[in-house]
């Protein structure tokens, strides 16, 4: 039960701490974050190759390889189109 | 032991997806943010093979998905094009719901004792990935142009509230008496969910439902880390759904919308067209377009999706440099959402190395236009026109717009008199002041540059 209530904790924190940060961010930043956001949720990946740890069948190992891909692309597609937006950016900071 | 520097791992990564977060909120450290967070994400995925009641026996195969992705992933997020970053990110967003799904699937086959306490989170976390995975995937051939034209109804609302009622119905049922098959049969009506919600909302608004699903796609991460108990899944994806939600808020709020509105409310659900008196629309040639502008004193051009899609940033670039070295003024005027994303504008325009301090916000540059000589329109329609000032049955209404129609006089570069994105006609055509100027933008530039040249 403490166990339970203390992810509820962290839950509750973490939305409050997810509300703060976005809070006024200028909308030309909007797109990349959402797109960086995007990739964050990628974590997916993480309990897509812990269950795959656990698959114990060939059923099992096809889905939760599929799952594995199919995260990784949502992480690492994620970082790579956020950073091509941002370099854009860049430049003008560079002038 | 080996569990602990597991969390440890996670700790940080948490951490550095915080910090990476903080530093995207603005543009100058923004880059710096994305590496922070990716460099947290790559800990996770390592620290995750700490384990200590697992074997490592699949780890080959793990590691060959992992590997796959990567190439995979890389390759599309490098050859897609600057217009269709948004499709991108929408395709993205949806394999992350469909992973979730997954996730579920395998535990539940494998699980030997289920609890209700799995049951619920996996379920629920399932569901919301469903949903996100095809709305994610509907929202990306929206903004391709398959079936853009917004369709709601009073059908697609009732049938959509009877899935809604149904997805609830099995979840119950699945709770009380689990089984695989009920599981999926849930993931396929959360599915189907994620299709009727998106499929009648119009393409303009694909940004905030892409934005919302991001945000689903988030919360069903957490409630997946509540299932697998997996704290890194519980941190970031509670981060993602918090901040995705406000981000989806903002976003609507600078169309002038609500999310409400926009996932429910009617937008062009009622037949809109011309409610004002269509007079006849002026053309102009490219000559005559070119002396136009030439000698003019100051010129303002409003940059929107025509240019995205012809990719004429280059064009426009070359064309304000042009007027600039004979003496003309010229300034961009940038819409908040122009174009399919915002910010859209800024990062073509960035790309085609167009002086940052020349691009002005809609506060900063409606006040100019009454002393503007020339605007130039370069495929932008709805957030130019006037309805959403004056017309209140204007599905636009409320919208702040660019007012152009203050300037002197307006060229607006098209390809025809098609409607814009949300579906209205727009008066503006047909301002005695307004010239029209068809043709594909880049080809047009291109001929208005080499004119312009000569004078």
């Amino acid at each position: 039960m403490d166990i339970i209530f203390a992810k509820a904790y962290i839950f509750v924190l973490a939305i409050i701490l997810g509300f703060e940060l976005i809070n006024k961010v200028p909308s030309l930043l909007h797109t990349p974050l959402m797109s960086a956001t995007n990739a964050i949720h990628g974590i997916v990946v993480v309990g897509a190759c812990i269950v795959a740890l656990t698959a114990d069948n060939t059923f099992l190992k096809i889905v939760s390889f599929i799952a594995v891909f199919v995260g990784t692309l949502n992480v690492v597609g994620g970082y790579v189109v956020t950073h091509r937006m941002l370099k854009k950016f860049k430049k003008e900071d560079n002038k | 032991m080996i569990d602990v520097i597991r969390e440890l791992g996670y700790l940080i990564s948490a951490f550095l997806f915080i910090l990476g977060i903080k530093y995207m909120g603005n543009p100058v450290t923004a880059i710096r943010g994305n590496i922070v967070s990716f460099v947290g994400m790559i800990i996770a995925v390592v620290f995750t093979f700490f384990h200590s009641t697992v074997s490592l026996g699949n780890l080959g195969f793990i590691l060959l998905a992992i590997i796959l992705g990567s190439f995979v992933g890389v390759y599309l997020a490098q050859a897609v094009k600057f217009t269709e970053m948004p499709q991108m990110v929408s395709f993205f967003n949806g394999m992350g719901g469909l992973t979730i799904a997954l996730i579920s699937v395998v535990e539940f086959f494998h699980k030997s004792n289920l609890d209700k306490f799995f049951i619920i989170s996996a379920g629920f976390s399932g569901a919301i990935g469903s949903v996100s995975f095809v709305g994610s995937m509907l929202a990306m051939a929206k903004l391709w142009g398959m079936f853009e034209k917004s369709k709601k109804s009073m059908a697609i609302r009732i049938f959509n509230l009877g899935l809604i009622i149904s997805i609830f119905l099995v979840f119950v049922i699945l709770i009380l008496k689990p089984s695989p098959w009920l599981l999926i049969m849930l993931f396929i009506l959360g599915g189907t969910l994620g299709f009727s919600g998106v499929f009648p909302i119009g393409g303009a608004d694909m940004p905030v439902v892409i934005a919302l699903l991001n945000a689903f796609t988030g919360l069903a991460a957490s409630v997946a880390g509540f299932a697998i108990d997996n704290n890194a899944m519980i941190v970031s994806g509670t981060l993602v759904g918090a901040s995705g939600t406000i981000l989806t808020i903002l976003m609507a709020k600078a169309m002038n919308r609500t999310v409400w509105g926009v996932i429910v409310g009617g937008f062009g659900g009622v037949d809109q067209t011309s409610k004002f008196e269509k007079g006849n629309i002026q053309e102009i040639g490219v000559q005559d377009a070119a002396i136009l502008l030439r000698y003019s004193k100051k010129v303002v051009i409003v940059p929107g999706y025509g240019m995205a899609v012809s990719n004429a940033q280059n064009e426009v670039h070359e064309i304000e440099e042009l007027l600039e070295k004979k003496g003309v003024e010229v300034k961009y005027a940038i819409h908040p959402v122009a174009g399919r994303m915002p910010g859209h504008m800024n990062v073509l325009l960035a790309e085609a190395k167009v002086d940052y301090s020349k691009l002005y916000e809609m506060e900063k540059i409606n006040p100019e236009f009454k002393t503007t000589d020339v605007v130039l329109v370069v495929g932008a329609n709805d957030i130019v026109n006037p309805a959403a000032k004056n017309n209140p049955n204007s599905p636009l209404y409320g919208m702040p717009i660019l007012e152009v129609d203050q300037a002197q006089n307006i060229i607006f570069m098209k390809r025809s008199l098609r409607p814009g994105f949300a579906g209205v006609d727009n008066e503006l055509f047909f301002d005695s002041k307004t010239r029209m100027l068809f043709g594909d933008a880049k080809e047009t530039l291109k001929k208005l540059i080499s004119e312009i040249k000569n004078l």
